[in-house]
């Protein structure tokens, strides 16, 4: 589903990624971490089509997603960018009903399966209630719900975002990425991005570490996190425990 | 429940954009069928209000609503039409609700190219539509001058685009100064007449030239409403739901440039239409494009045959004039509101 072979690129002279490389089946949940300015980003435009790789390959669903129409790509991938920052005074359906815009040309309302698809996907992130609600008048976790909410709507085989749970209480940050988990098991792909090393320890089936735009750690989460050069990478020993009930938690000291 | 429907929060459904477009279109023409009917009369006598029957006749009132003023309500028509598209079409793109042709260098080009038109003698040769050429050509100019200056790679960032946009306005100012300082006293007559934007001498001839070009520059906006949506949250965030962001920015900003151009053509540069109709219909109808863009084109329509209307109740003002003494407050007021909500387009 998503293929990256010793991928280099940056911005003007500074390089940003330096040898990535990573791959991510259908069914697979996998989270890039990393410390600040690690690359996580950058890495997420690289495969999102945005930001040419200068050497190296990136391959979404086989094709290069930098040439590929954006039109066929956003019926196959479904990026969430970390920044969204609205112009104008759309309503959450509106917001959400805008991940539909791959599914049909041409200038005309959603139809039926459209508006299926939208309360589906804010259902599954509890943003159905403020569906009438003006985007602006949100709180900053319910418009990234309402965001997660658009990537989900826009029906996807690979999912990538950026930041989804920025913002969020517990409680929703682990709903979303049940909702996340949803998808894996419907045979969907997942990349996150995520500062949360809790949640990515708790949901992620895999975690990619990044260190100054290179890969340190590609491992489940209780093997990435207790590498030595993770710990380095983040300046603090990390460690991943199981609770009682089952599921995962993870602490820094 | 009508409000409901209605309001700029409903979602967007056949029923509610046949509904809003049907109402708009039957004010759009009654308004250019009317107005025509209203005028100032002959030396002396003041406001005269012609009888709706007297245009079936064949005295002088229905040559008078025929042939001076029909055309003329026609081409306010048209202006007003391509004008708020056009505001619509550049505040989408580069999701600034201040941008409009005249931000843009636009008007500034045409009006530079119109002063050195009729100060090398095109008027006099060619006529109104030489000058109204040379109007066009510099509109154009100036659109891809600012264009050019403004594209980093692929991209069109919006603060470069008003930036540069701000910068060759003022060059060509500057430059339309000059020549009104060299030029001789009948010259510098017709340069100001021109750059207050008029109607007056509109015949069908010059509503037919400009008709095409503005159905043109309406057909892609029109084609393009959900693009610009997406477009709202910038160019990464359109391009992540499939959006082609370069191809969506460059279109709307070519039919927007035909629109302006075809306007400046018809009427000169007439002020504040592009600014304060989307303005006013996002708050109405909501911001939806599909929606947006055609309201925003009917009404613009209207408020042009109505301020053209009132200007000749005046004594043949030119319609420039009305709709900058009548959208100068207007924007005072969105700014006022603007402070107050801390953005310029909250309702």
């Amino acid at each position: 589903m998503l293929a990256l072979t010793d991928v280099g690129c940056g911005y003007g002279a500074v390089p940003v990624l330096d040898g990535v490389s990573l791959a991510v089946t259908a069914g697979e949940l996998v989270a890039v971490v990393g410390p600040n300015g690690a690359g996580k980003t950058t890495l997420a435009r690289v495969i999102g089509g945005l930001l040419p790789a200068r050497r190296g390959q990136v391959r979404v669903d086989g094709r290069d997603p930098a040439t590929t129409p954006r039109r066929e790509l956003a019926r196959t991938l479904a990026y969430l960018p970390q920044r969204y920052e609205l112009a104008f005074p759309f309503t959450a359906l509106e917001i959400v009903l805008m991940g539909r815009y791959a599914h049909r040309a041409g200038p005309g309302l959603e139809r039926a399966p459209d508006l299926a698809a939208a309360e589906a996907a804010m259902t599954r992130c509890d943003v159905a209630p403020l569906a009438d609600r003006r985007f602006d008048t949100l709180s900053g976790g319910e418009r990234r719900r309402v965001l997660v909410a658009q990537a989900l709507c826009q029906g996807a085989r690979l999912l990538l975002l950026d930041e989804p749970t920025a913002g969020l209480d517990p409680a929703h940050a682990i709903a979303v990425m049940a909702a996340l988990a949803a998808e894996r098991d419907r045979g969907a792909a997942a990349v996150v991005v995520t500062h949360d090393l809790d949640l990515a320890a708790r949901a992620a089936d895999r975690v990619v570490v990044l260190e100054r735009g290179r890969v340190v750690a590609d491992a489940p989460p209780a093997e990435a996190f207790a590498a030595p050069a993770v710990a380095r990478a983040f300046g603090c020993a990390l460690c991943v425990g199981e609770l009682p009930g089952g599921g995962r938690y993870l602490v820094a000291r | 429940m009508i409000a409901s429907f209605l309001g700029a929060r409903a979602r967007l459904t056949p029923a509610r954009l046949s509904v809003v477009l049907l109402a708009c279109a039957a004010g759009c023409v009654l308004i250019t069928l009317l107005s025509p009917l209203v005028g100032a009369g002959l030396p002396g006598q003041g406001l005269e209000v012609m009888s709706p029957a007297a245009i079936w006749g064949d005295d002088l009132d229905a040559t008078i609503y025929w042939q001076v003023r029909l055309p003329r309500a026609l081409a306010a028509l048209l202006c007003g039409a391509a004008l708020a598209g056009a505001g619509c079409a550049f505040q989408a793109v580069l999701r600034n609700p201040l941008a409009e042709p005249f931000t843009l260098g636009v008007s500034s080009g045409a009006s530079l190219a119109a002063v050195l038109a009729i100060r090398l003698g095109a008027g006099t040769y060619l006529g109104g539509a030489g000058v109204g050429a040379a109007a066009v050509a510099g509109a154009v100019g100036a659109v891809v001058l600012v264009w050019r200056l403004a594209r980093v790679g692929d991209a069109l960032p919006p603060a470069t685009l008003i930036l540069a946009g701000v910068t060759v306005s003022m060059f060509c100012s500057a430059a339309s100064l000059a020549v009104q300082y060299t030029s001789s006293f009948a010259d510098v007559s017709r340069m100001l007449r021109w750059m207050m934007g008029g109607l007056e001498w509109t015949t069908y001839a010059s509503v037919l030239r400009a008709a095409p070009a503005i159905a043109l520059g309406a057909l892609v906006l029109l084609a393009s409403g959900r693009a610009l949506n997406a477009m709202a949250a910038g160019p990464e965030a359109a391009a992540s739901v499939g959006v082609d962001a370069g191809r969506t920015q460059t279109l709307a900003f070519a039919a927007a440039s035909l629109l302006v151009g075809a306007s400046i053509a018809v009427a000169g540069p007439v002020g504040f239409v592009g600014l304060i109709v989307p303005h006013a219909l996002r708050a109405l109808v909501g911001p939806d494009h599909r929606v947006l863009v055609p309201a925003s084109m009917l009404c613009g329509a209207a408020l042009v045959v109505a301020c053209d209307t009132l200007a000749r109740m005046l004594g043949q003002w030119p319609v420039g004039i009305i709709t900058a003494l009548g959208g100068g407050p207007f924007f005072l007021l969105l700014l006022v509101r603007g402070k107050r909500h801390a953005d310029l387009w909250r309702s």
